[in-house]
């Protein structure tokens, strides 16, 4: 379980950071949200890793494991489901108006770029 | 309880939404309920400065549930400072907006502002580790639609540039939330406190890991070498409003740094020793000197103000790693001051952008700018103010951290660079000065082709709004430096309260509220926690033992 968790965690920081790496925006944005998933998964590690036990506490229950880190992820995936969405957006955006998907800087011409 | 603590949070997610679904098709309604909420925003603030100014810490509990489980708004001194920076700069922002139309030239401006502000002071306010990665979002999220209001290609290649960036940063943010997390079992800024200082000495790598992480988190907010590449490109390409509101970002990113290695991992920490002398220190400096050269060496108004601002930052993080509370003060009084003059150049460059011929930003000859003396005094007043040239305050700021760098064993090095690179940014702003406002007119000659006839309308006198909202910050930078005794005073004050952090926690802690009540353990219960943080304590000794 642990040796699975922990190398599910290392593959995908891993395949996250090459993508990430890349010079076009599609396999830079699959490389962020690769990233958010290995996070999520290392976040819900980070409570301890309980099998089959419940996430509350009550009278009855012997053991539980944390539900903190559950509602951390729950938080987390939301916000990197919305963040993704967004840098959708602007590389759509990005691309549609420029018909350009390089993310680098291309080199500095001087007078031409940010006029209003 | 008082709620005040919390109203600067909620009137701006209140006023974004109403902005968003009542006036969305009334750009005068927008522009009077944004300003209104503002304006309310900074009376607010204003109070909670003065509620503060003894030293007293308000704490706000959601919910009203106690400390380590609920989630805590906590304004003390340097809080409320910020809270009273940020909604002080939005106003003159947001004149300028209006002045400019720099609101219609997309759409929700103002909602995205609004909530802008939110995530800003929200992260100020905030007194919970998660909390804050939450309201880091909601800053991040609005600037990304602002960063790319009234669209463009250059803009959206930028934008792309730094969503990725900012994406990757909060990446890094929630790993180290959660080593801190696996660590000590709790986010609540203040029980991180005391846990991290009764953490065993052996059992310290995954805190030295997670401190080292969060570093470099804040660091890319700030912007400090090497994790500033997206600035230039982001704050010279955003609108010019936006980008004045973004002095404020980077702040955020050095109000962490302050925040979190005075309360969580403080000075005296054994675990964390070296982090600031090792490596905060050095990539300070270098962030001064590139930014500085970046100044010297851009070919465009907009690249040398965005350069000016990494150079402000590597300057204030100069001063926090001196980590004395004098060194605390001074970066302080850098900080209140740099915001003010790095916003009130971005709006000047936009001027400088809609009165010069073709909208030129870079240095090559081009005739006057319509109303240039206007301008060119307003120019050179935050240049002055930028470089840190006396009589105005970026040279008190600069005089208070070499003060505070004498204490420091390289105080050597500080003093050199510092110095050496206020000569440079000198040099910088002087020659860009000179191009754009002086040599246009001793140059007149060589466009004796004369101007295109259309050229006379763009010679109408300047819009006031715009100039009164530029000549506002700058207004606000002299008094800086009137006032600098007085305000000196109370940023000492702020940091000895931050090199003190005993009445934070015990107020975060011991303030009674809704508790989790857990009947199972009640012999073995603790004296502040009970329930789940004594069962968090024994997941760990039951961690530790698998682990041996």
């Amino acid at each position: 379980m642990e040796l699975l968790l922990a190398s599910a965690v290392g593959v995908l920081t891993a395949a996250g950071v090459y993508l990430v790496l890349r010079q076009r925006t599609f396999p830079v944005i699959v490389g962020t949200a690769i990233l958010s998933y290995a996070v999520n998964v290392f976040l819900f590690a980070s409570g301890r890793l309980a099998v089959h036990q419940p996430p509350v506490l009550n009278d009855a229950a012997t053991a539980y494991t944390d539900p903190l880190p559950q509602a951390l992820v729950l938080t987390a995936i939301v916000i990197s489901f919305g963040m993704t969405a967004v840098v959708v957006m602007v590389a759509l955006g990005a691309y549609l108006s420029s018909e350009d998907d390089h993310i680098d800087d291309q080199p500095e011409t001087g007078d031409e770029g940010a006029q209003s | 309880m008082s709620h005040w603590t919390v109203l600067p949070v909620v009137l701006p997610a209140m006023m974004a939404a109403f902005i968003v679904l009542v006036v969305r098709h009334h750009v005068t309604l927008q522009r009077v309920f944004s300003l209104a909420g503002t304006v309310a925003l900074l009376a607010i603030a204003t109070g909670l400065v003065i509620a503060t100014w003894d030293g007293t810490i308000l704490l706000y509990q959601l919910g009203n549930w106690a400390a380590p489980f609920g989630i805590v708004l906590v304004a003390d001194r340097l809080s409320t400072l910020f809270v009273f920076l940020t909604s002080l700069l939005a106003i003159f922002v947001q004149l300028y907006a209006i002045g400019s139309n720099w609101d219609t030239r997309g759409r929700h401006f103002y909602a995205l502002f609004q909530f802008q502000l939110m995530g800003i002071i929200g992260a100020f306010l905030t007194g919970d580790a998660f909390n804050l990665f939450v309201f880091f979002e909601v800053l991040l999220i609005a600037s990304y639609g602002l960063m790319i209001h009234s669209g463009g290609p250059e803009r959206f290649r930028v934008g792309v540039q730094y969503v990725v960036f900012n994406l990757l940063g909060s990446t890094l943010f929630l790993f180290a939330l959660g080593t801190i997390y696996a660590e000590t079992g709790t986010l609540n800024m203040a029980d991180l406190a005391q846990r991290i200082a009764a953490a065993p000495a052996e059992h310290t790598s995954g805190i030295r890991a997670a401190s080292v992480m969060l570093l470099m988190v804040f660091a890319v907010k700030a912007a400090i070498l090497p994790l500033h590449f997206w600035l230039p490109s982001a704050y010279a390409a955003a609108p010019a409003p936006v980008a004045a509101l973004f002095a404020i970002m980077t702040k955020v990113g050095a109000y962490a740094i302050i925040r979190f290695y005075t309360l969580i991992f403080p000075p005296d920490l054994e675990a964390t020793q070296g982090l600031f002398d090792t490596w905060l220190l050095p990539a300070a400096l270098l962030t001064l000197i590139l930014g500085m050269l970046g100044v010297l060496g851009a070919r465009r108004l907009d690249r040398l103000v965005a350069f000016a601002v990494i150079g402000s930052m590597g300057m204030l993080m100069a001063a926090v790693s001196v980590f004395t509370p004098q060194g605390i003060a001074a970066a302080l009084f850098y900080a209140i001051h740099s915001t003010l003059a790095t916003a009130a150049l971005f709006l000047l460059v936009d001027v400088v952008r809609d009165r010069r011929e073709g909208n030129l930003l870079t240095f090559d000859l081009a005739p006057p700018i319509a109303g240039g003396a206007l301008v060119a005094g307003m120019f050179f007043a935050a240049a002055i103010a930028m470089a840190g040239l006396p009589p105005l305050s970026g040279f008190i700021g600069k005089l208070l951290i070499l003060d505070a760098a004498m204490a420091d064993a390289r105080m050597a090095w500080v003093w050199a660079v510092i110095l050496g690179m206020s000569l440079i940014a000198v040099i910088g702003f002087a020659r860009a000065g000179s191009t754009i406002f002086w040599r246009a007119h001793a140059s007149e000659a060589a466009f004796d082709q004369g101007p295109p006839p259309e050229d006379e309308g763009a010679l109408a006198p300047l819009p006031a709004l715009p100039m009164v909202a530029i000549g506002g910050l700058l207004a606000t930078l002299v008094a800086v430096t009137v006032f600098a005794g007085p305000l000196q005073r109370h940023l000492a004050a702020t940091a000895e309260q931050l090199f003190s952090p005993a009445p934070y926690i015990s107020t975060v802690l011991e303030t009674p509220g809704k508790e989790i009540t857990y009947k199972g353990h009640a012999d073995d219960s603790h004296e502040t926690d009970s329930g789940l943080g004594t069962a968090t304590e024994q997941d760990e000794t039951q961690a530790e033992e698998e682990a041996h």
